[in-house]
């Protein structure tokens, strides 16, 4: 059965991030790559255990971890800037966003992403 | 029947970490109608079985603090999955399949900003389920490509499906077979390369 967090309802989501649905570091992208810093400690929050374990072996997305929590994105980012905020995790942001001035990626980038898809 | 939960939930696939390398992660969105496909051509070209995940947003906005109550009746879910091909020891690609009718939206603006580009994947059956993610890709200047998904239905030729669709010339519009890696991954090429001409021009 799905453990969506659609059949349980807001309830989990609410104890989870303690009643938050603010204070989330902005720049945490849905791909910004998070990187373990420490081993889970006893008496952690069991998700933020969760997260620690699944990035100490590699980096792994902020999406990629919000799938296998099954929590949203927003519930990650919360869960995740609590591990920022105490060092026990690290970021890998993006390059910063396009925007107005620089809408596009750069060239070699482009270059970059056709070679591997060629090679798929 | 289509929804947005048509795809059983993954039994639970062990987290494949990435590269300890990798630093740098880009993203590509493929939306379109239900059915359409996205989900298949997501499939296709991932090194890792496809994972989901699922957003609730208050329509309200960022305004709403409290998560209990009234406002969180307003709330919208909606269902994504995603892929991933690693581009080299550095760099990871993550294509996103997400619908993209108008309701929807309010969720990418958050998650697919900073994409690379995006693939609206089309029916030719429904083919007005796609007019409203045209105009909002053009609306906000982000580079795409139309892929026209071949269910077999198809006696229409891509000038046909491009004036049903009012698309722009400068548009490339291309056919597929989402169910075929070969066929799914020349679909991202023609994107990465309509998205390198842009980047041409734009520095001339
Ligand atoms: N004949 C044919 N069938 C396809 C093709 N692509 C997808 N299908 C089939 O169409 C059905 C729907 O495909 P999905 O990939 O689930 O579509 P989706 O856009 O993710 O659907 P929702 O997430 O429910 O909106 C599946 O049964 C696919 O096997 C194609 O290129 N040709
Ligand atoms: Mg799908």
């Amino acid at each position: 059965m799905s453990r969506s967090h659609r059949q349980e309802g807001p309830d989990r989501l609410y104890v989870i991030t303690s009643g938050r649905s603010t204070g989330a570091d902005e720049s945490l992208d849905a791909v910004t790559l998070i990187v373990a810093e420490s081993e889970p400690a006893p008496g952690m929050q069991s998700e933020h255990a969760e997260i620690l374990r699944m990035c100490g072996s590699g980096p792994m997305a902020v999406v990629e971890i919000s799938a296998h929590l099954r929590l949203p994105v927003a519930v990650v980012r919360i869960l995740l800037t609590d591990l920022l905020d105490s060092g026990r995790v690290t970021a890998r942001h993006p390059r910063p966003a396009p925007s107005p001035a620089t809408p596009l990626a750069s060239p070699d980038v482009l270059e970059k992403v056709l070679v591997a898809l060629h090679n798929l | 029947m289509h929804s947005t939960t048509s795809e059983p939930p993954a039994p639970d696939a062990a987290p494949v970490p990435l590269l300890a390398t990798a630093e740098q992660a880009l993203k590509i969105a493929v939306v379109g109608g239900f059915g359409v496909g996205k989900t298949t051509l997501v499939r296709s070209v991932s090194e890792i079985r496809p994972l989901n995940t699922e957003e609730t947003m208050t329509r309200a906005g960022d305004g709403v603090d409290d998560l209990d109550g009234v406002e969180a009746k307003r709330s919208t879910t909606v269902a994504f999955d995603f892929g991933r091909i690693t581009l080299d020891a550095t760099s990871v690609l993550y294509v996103f399949g997400a619908p993209g009718q108008e309701r929807f939206w309010f969720l990418w603006d958050r998650l697919f900003s900073g994409a690379l580009g995006a693939v609206v994947l089309v029916d030719t059956r429904r083919l007005a389920d796609s007019f409203y993610a045209i105009d909002r890709l053009e609306a906000q200047g982000t580079p795409f490509v139309v892929a026209h998904n071949d269910f077999g239905e198809s006696s229409h030729g891509l000038d046909e499906v491009r004036s049903a669709l009012d698309l722009d010339p400068g548009v490339p519009l291309v056919r597929c077979d989402a169910r075929e890696r070969d066929s799914a991954k020349q679909v991202l090429i023609a994107l990465v390369r309509h998205v390198r001409s842009l980047v041409t021009e734009g520095s001339r």
